[in-house]
């Protein structure tokens, strides 16, 4: 009897370790987790060998500009370079990747090389902050509109209004962003002269102090307006469209007809059959838009000169400023990839389906 | 497409025939969306600007000092720009470039989703594992900061480079929405009857799935045009890709020289956005009239 208990206990504890390492394995979350973590993984990676592929390098860049704007030689530009430069090109790229590893597991993220001694996450806490908020409140805005104004467009398609909204949230959604941006500017700030844009530039007015008061946060949406126009303006006719466009195909499907011809009430049909239904696809199309808004933001921000990180990006793109482009690349791949995560936990809590069937 | 089939070896009179009744069938078709109309019209328009204008409209390449930013006039549909020269005549010339490599990156991109994502959801198993993580990996890779990476590393003043790159980019959003596209109709009745008759992947694949997704593959193609362009005019504009005078380069010239402080340049700057901007239009509204020829559900009237 005991020796059974006993042997029965040493089998059990033998095959515990695989047993639970498959059962963690299996988990849904922790499989997403770890995809996560490899995602951030690979791209950091892929960025930190092609920036070092880009033609020339920091060091350089910095030589042919004080060649070009204080006419130095060669060689006192490249000691003048030297000696600001606490960094040195010709190290071998994989201790260069092992140390920056290292480095990033600590939570380091290196210094800038344009702005000696001024760490890369400095900087990106200074410029994020306003990205994320112009970009956020645009997609907001035009989420929430266009899911409003496709579903309601979706119901009247016979309206005379409907064919005009349409045509326009066409026309909105296949211009590019920044030609969105261009004309804003250009109408309103040169050709009319409606707006000061050259007093909007920045992310917020010199004087103003930082804090949660009126003045400021009428200052910072004063400065963000037109990046947040151009945002609202350039996604929302996708959001309109693809709300119509998933809400009448949603109205065709059995389940609504049944829920019909059971005589349920037409605001439940609408919310819980249909809006639930249709509104599906579109969450997880607005979580993934994130990541390619904020990468579309080099060109908004470089338009309107709004001091987030899309600006800092093609500011350390064109000095290679190698630490920074990796930091800020860091940070919008983590930022893509949480989204992504999210849509994910979004969409299964949505569509138990998924749960089931697409989830493995 | 059931005409062409039916008889194997036609005449060539025969075949013109037949060519002839489907191009009238499917501007029938077309023109029941006057939206999707309007944007074929368009399109065709473009086509011709770009390949037939030029050998109409001479290029200007001289500079004229004592002409510069006039307005519209008879001599200058549009105007001159800040070197005195037609800009009706660069926006001609500079059609051809970016409309080649549109349809070139679409073409490939629909390609490339299609064939991936049907064969993804059809074979299942690791192999749908496998490319489901490649694509979700890929899709967090930030695309346009990463195009502007790459283009300072490939010379991209080649047409074919850049329609390559952008096709290769932009696989994993389509090959996601084909394959969940196809998963769904793996679940339609009758392809899972033709899985149990055992007709084999590529009847599979081609007669019961793909003619059910005409109108998405339609889509994707538009979408894989207007992607390519929003790109390669966004990274022209930066200044990051060196490519000969299309209205992108226009875009940048006028702006670097202005176009934010003086209101004589707005013809400069307007024309070639106006361009671009009605050139992705009729592509979308193209693009409505042929996901309606395919689904038949959306048919108004």
């Amino acid at each position: 009897m005991s020796t059974i208990t006993a042997d029965a206990q040493t089998r059990a504890g033998r095959r515990s370790v695989g047993y639970w390492a498959r059962r963690i394995g299996s988990n849904y979350l922790v499989r997403k987790i770890i995809k996560a973590v490899f995602t951030v993984w690979f791209v950091t990676s892929l960025i930190f060998v092609l920036i070092r592929l880009m033609p020339s390098n920091p060091v350089e860049v910095y030589i042919n500009e004080l060649i070009t704007q204080y006419s130095l030689t060669y060689s006192e530009a490249r000691d003048q370079a030297s000696a600001l430069f606490a960094f040195d090109v010709d190290q071998p790229l994989l201790q260069q990747y092992t140390e920056y590893l290292g480095q990033l597991l600590h939570g380091n993220l290196g210094t800038s090389l344009r702005s000696p001694g001024t760490p890369v996450l400095d900087i990106i806490k200074a410029f994020l902050p306003w990205t994320i908020f112009s970009v956020g409140i645009g997609l907001l805005i035009s989420f929430t509109l266009g899911v409003f104004l496709g579903m309601i467009m979706a119901y009247k398609r016979d309206a005379w209004w409907e064919a005009i909204l349409s045509g326009l949230a066409s026309m909105l959604s296949s211009i590019p962003s920044y030609i969105i941006g261009i004309v804003l500017l250009v109408f309103l700030g040169v050709y009319w002269e409606l707006i000061p844009i050259h007093l909007m530039r920045g992310s917020h007015s010199p004087g103003v102090q930082i804090g949660f008061t009126v003045e400021f946060i009428k200052d910072i949406f004063y400065h963000a307006s037109l990046p947040i126009a151009t945002y609202v303006l350039a996604t929302i006719g996708t959001w309109i469209l693809s709300m119509k466009s998933s809400t009448m195909s949603t109205l065709g499907e059995d389940y609504v007809t049944v829920a019909r011809a059971r005589g349920l009430p037409e605001s439940r049909i609408t919310t819980a059959y249909v809006g639930r239904n249709a509104m599906l696809p579109l969450v997880t199309q607005l979580l993934i838009s994130i990541g390619f808004v904020v990468g579309g933001s080099i060109l908004i921000e470089s338009i309107f000169v709004y001091q987030g990180i899309g600006f800092r990006l093609l500011e350390s793109l064109n000095t290679r400023d190698y630490p920074l482009m990796q930091g800020i690349f860091l940070i919008i791949t983590i930022s893509v990839v949480v989204a992504n995560l999210l849509a994910d936990f979004v969409y299964g809590w949505f569509d138990p389906r998924v749960r089931v069937a697409g989830g493995d | 497409m059931a005409e062409l089939t039916r008889s194997t070896h036609p005449k060539p009179l025969q075949w013109l025939a037949g060519f002839g009744r489907s191009i009238g069938r499917f501007l029938r078709l077309m023109s029941r969306n006057k939206t999707g109309f309007l944007g074929f019209l368009m399109f065709v328009g473009f086509l011709l600007l770009a390949l037939v204008g030029p050998l109409l409209i001479p290029e200007e390449t001289s500079a004229d000092i004592t002409a510069i930013y006039e307005t519209p006039s008879r001599a200058h549909i549009l105007g001159t720009d800040s070197q005195g020269k037609d800009i009706w005549s660069q926006i001609v010339h500079g059609g051809r470039d970016i409309i080649q490599m549109a349809l070139l990156t679409g073409a490939l991109s629909t390609f490339v989703g299609i064939t991936l994502g049907a064969l993804s959801a059809v074979i299942g198993g690791r192999f749908d594992a496998t490319l489901t993580t490649a694509a979700d990996v890929w899709l967090t890779i930030p695309r346009f900061p990463l195009l502007a990476v790459l283009a300072t590393l490939i010379k991209l003043d080649n047409l074919m480079t850049l329609a390559l790159l952008l096709a290769f980019l932009s696989w994993a959003g389509l090959y996601r929405s084909i394959r969940a596209q196809v998963f769904s109709l793996k679940e339609r009745d009758y392809v899972e009857a033709a899985v149990a008759l055992d007709l084999g992947l590529a009847h599979i694949i081609f007669q019961e799935i793909l003619p059910n997704m005409m109108s998405y593959i339609a889509i994707s193609f538009t979408f894989g045009m207007t992607s390519a362009i929003y790109a390669q005019v966004g990274l022209v504009f930066l200044g990051l890709v060196p490519l000969s005078r299309n209205w992108g380069v226009m875009i940048n010239l006028a702006w670097t020289q202005g176009a934010i402080f003086f209101k004589d340049s707005v013809y400069f700057i307007m024309a070639p956005v106006a361009a671009i901007a009605l050139f992705q239009l009729s592509v979308v509204w193209m693009s409505r009239s042929l996901e309606e020829i395919f689904n038949p559900r959306l048919r108004t009237g």
